[in-house]
């Protein structure tokens, strides 16, 4: 009886309505999930709600080009800051057309448009400190070809990717004496240490404007342009003719990349809050505090930390609820037909090994952006645990104990609810803590599609490359994951017959 | 009445009941005497309907619908739901049936007496229960809807000798009380003396003998029959001094 009124309430909080959408005469505006895309997304709130015409609405640290592009193709946000190469190469496949006119003619189609190059490019670069550039009289990357006992550092990202080393090496005929994988954000410090001689950078990185180091000079043209634009919804552009136009004229060809490179210093070095950092670009310091009131950055930490583990919270419970009113039946439905268990195990298993953040890029075509595709992604995480452990708790009962319910003629659901599924609860509600433990961690990756939770905070971190910041939404989760185990442990009490609990 | 014609059973690839003929008589109790893997536990799943024969026929006196309200079934230490009390456990059929509480009581109360159960026993788990008790507890069990039919398998197998001399001397009087159709397996020759007036030796699935203890002990069918009969007899030096 007990078991079944915490069931009822679960179901309803699973049905619980999702926020309502966004009212029409808001501006959605994205962002990826690193400094730079940050700050911009900021200017271009900003400058929406200084043109007055719509209410900018924030959904930034939208992971990387899947899920953001994902996001304005399917309409779920209306314009963030791209870079003309990839949009070439990742969006269009197209990787020739690199100027802005055709991009805009080929996006079209689309229902996209983009603005005029903002004014600066954020591009792979080569990086060496200035006394060893004087003292090898380095200034392009093809005087690297003469120095064969250099080292070098590369994130693992430029390591990889066709127009990051692989293809230089090939086209500068270039060979070091060393070449290590390093996190990009390491490779400074180990450069300015002298551990490493060469590392690979993008040309806006906010250290390049605090660290005395020399860009080599693509001389044989080899990186890909990467011309920063705005790309947006044309049917926006043309409901809000006035902010486009607005957003156009103080945005094109108005950040050159010292200006980017000083910006993003703000933000990474100084830890300025990115808010902040757009209002000293706009020159407009009245409108920082108007941006703080939708903005998250400027909440104070306790209402922070409120609105963070609402959130997050509401994520899991619906997200373990709808795994368990789905899990526990199939987990039931395996333990009767061993054949489709065998299946269904399988599928199950198979969604597991799906990375989580590819599994919530693929939400987005379904569902789109925000709550709703972290749910669904949620969900399917959390369906493994719970329906492995409900086939293996009825699978290994006692054949004894089976067999003598046909005796006492209990059948169907009588053997199941009376025997059944009391004796294995052990097991099943061990899969369901698992199953909600697990799921306080993976929904932290939620922000990535702007489905909030604390992990909003851990994505932003990772982005400013600040372990405060990543703290301060890690603690919370790890704090939230323990208090879930207790509140199981709780339930256990209700659920799990007192003869069958462990312990004293 | 209880019938067995010809009845072949394979579990496993291999045959464990061989082309057995059987017939026990309503209101006696039958022994089926057998070492372990003789087939005589196959032989009471294929009575109760939890196995279908391969060959041959098996025929019960029973509801077919509802096996439960004829054949009791008790097996070694019980068998008993460890997440239910007593009381819970013994009334499973009963509640399956839809019998109110009130008579569930009744009924429970009568047979703790018959049993020789303790009625403060009747709220405790089957964890805080003793071998003996628990025993009788799934006597309780498999009679609580009264069925005309009681079969038990090895029931006193797991009991200390103390225990399982006083309890088979107490189902010995229930039986004779409640005049049920019981057949009881066992490999214990002294419990077939005891308890069968009739007796069906096996051996490998296949009947050996059938008759009283008498017929066996004086005219065995054969050699296996004399021989595995005088393997449990006590040596009797051993008679002489007890």
């Amino acid at each position: 009886m007990k078991a079944t009124l915490v069931l009822v309430a679960l179901c309803a909080t699973a049905l619980w309505p999702s926020p309502a959408p966004s009212q029409p005469s808001a501006i959605r505006v994205g962002s990826k999930s690193f400094t730079e895309s940050y700050i911009l997304g900021e200017i271009v709130a900003q400058i929406i709600d200084g043109a007055g015409e719509a209410r900018p609405e924030r959904r930034f640290g939208l992971g990387g080009t899947g899920i953001v592009y994902g996001a304005i193709a399917s309409g779920d946000i209306d314009v963030y800051a791209e870079y003309t190469g990839t949009i070439a190469q990742a969006i269009l496949k197209t990787p020739a057309v690199t100027s802005v006119e055709p991009l805009r003619a080929a996006l079209a189609p689309l229902g996209l448009t983009l603005s005029g190059p903002l004014g600066f490019e954020n591009t792979y670069a080569l990086a060496v400190r200035r006394d060893a550039a004087q003292r090898l009289q380095l200034r392009s990357i093809s005087d690297l070809a003469k120095h064969p006992t250099l080292r070098a550092a590369f994130d693992p990202g430029f390591l990889e990717r066709p127009d990051g080393w692989p293809g230089l090496k090939a086209h500068y005929g270039l060979a070091f004496a060393d070449v290590r994988i390093m996190e990009h954000a390491l490779t400074y410090p180990a450069l300015a240490n002298g551990r490493v001689d060469v590392i690979d950078v993008f040309s806006t990185d906010g250290q390049l404007a605090r660290l005395d180091l020399v860009l080599l000079d693509d001389d044989r043209r080899f990186f890909p342009p990467y011309a920063a634009v705005l790309l947006a919804r044309r049917a926006v552009a043309e409901r809000f003719p006035r902010t486009w136009a607005e957003l156009q004229g103080r945005l094109v060809g108005r950040i050159d990349t010292a200006t980017m490179t000083r910006l993003n210093a703000l933000a990474d070095l100084d830890r300025r809050p990115f808010a902040d950092v757009a209002a000293t670009f706009l020159g407009d310091t009245a409108r920082a505090p108007r941006a703080a009131r939708s903005g998250r950055e400027l909440l104070t930490p306790g209402r922070e930390l409120v609105t963070l583990t609402v959130e997050h919270l509401e994520l899991v419970v619906i997200a373990v609820a709808v795994a368990m009113l789905l899990g526990v039946p199939l987990g039931i439905l395996a333990a009767r037909r061993p054949r489709l268990a065998q299946v269904e195990l399988m599928g199950v298993g198979v969604l597991q090994t799906i990375p989580a953040l590819a599994l919530l890029a693929f939400m987005i075509p379904l569902f789109g952006i925000g709550t709703v595709p972290a749910l669904v992604a949620l969900c399917l995480y959390a369906l493994l645990p719970i329906v492995r452990n409900t086939h293996a708790g009825l699978a290994s009962l006692d054949p004894r104990l089976v067999e003598m319910t046909t005796v006492l003629g209990l059948t169907g659901w009588r053997r199941l609810a009376w025997i059944e599924l009391p004796l294995a609860s052990v097991t099943i509600m061990a899969g369901i803590k698992t199953s909600a433990v697990l799921t306080v961690g993976t929904a932290t990756l939620a922000a990535f599609i702007g489905g909030g939770g604390y992990g909003t905070l851990i994505v932003t971190g990772l982005a400013l490359n600040d372990v405060a910041t990543i703290l301060r939404g890690a603690i919370p989760s790890a704090v939230l994951a323990l208090a879930i185990h207790a509140a199981f442990e709780g339930l256990d009490r209700l659920v799990i017959p007192r003869p069958l609990r462990g312990g004293p | 009445m209880i019938s067995l014609q010809r009845v072949t059973k394979r579990l496993g690839g291999q045959v464990v009941v061989d082309d057995v003929s059987l017939l026990i008589a309503a209101g006696t109790t039958h022994v089926l005497l057998g070492s372990s893997g003789s087939g005589k536990s196959t032989i009471l799943r294929l009575i109760l309907g939890l196995l279908q024969p391969d060959a041959g026929e098996v025929k019960v006196d029973a509801d077919t619908e509802r096996p439960s309200r004829s054949i009791g079934y008790v097996v070694q230490e019980g068998a008993l739901y460890p997440h239910l009390t007593v009381a819970r456990n013994v009334a499973l059929a009963a509640r399956a049936e839809g019998w109110e509480d009130a008579r569930q009581r009744t009924r429970l109360r009568a047979l703790a007496e018959l049993a020789g159960l303790d009625g403060e026993l009747l709220d405790r788990y089957p964890a805080e229960l003793s071998g003996g008790q628990r025993q009788r507890v799934g006597l309780m069990r498999a009679l609580m809807l009264d069925p005309p039919i009681l079969l038990l398998d090895e029931p006193l197998g797991a009991l200390d000798p103390i225990t399982r001399a006083e309890l088979q001397t107490q189902l010995v009087r229930i039986f004779g009380e409640l005049r049920k159709t019981v057949v009881l397996v066992t490999h214990d020759v002294r419990e077939a003396f005891v308890f069968g007036a009739g007796i069906t030796l096996l051996n490998h699935g296949r009947v050996v003998q059938h008759g009283t203890f008498a017929d066996l002990a004086r005219r065995p069918a054969s050699p296996f029959v004399a021989e595995f009969l005088r393997a449990q007899a006590p040596p009797p030096e051993m008679t002489r001094e007890l």
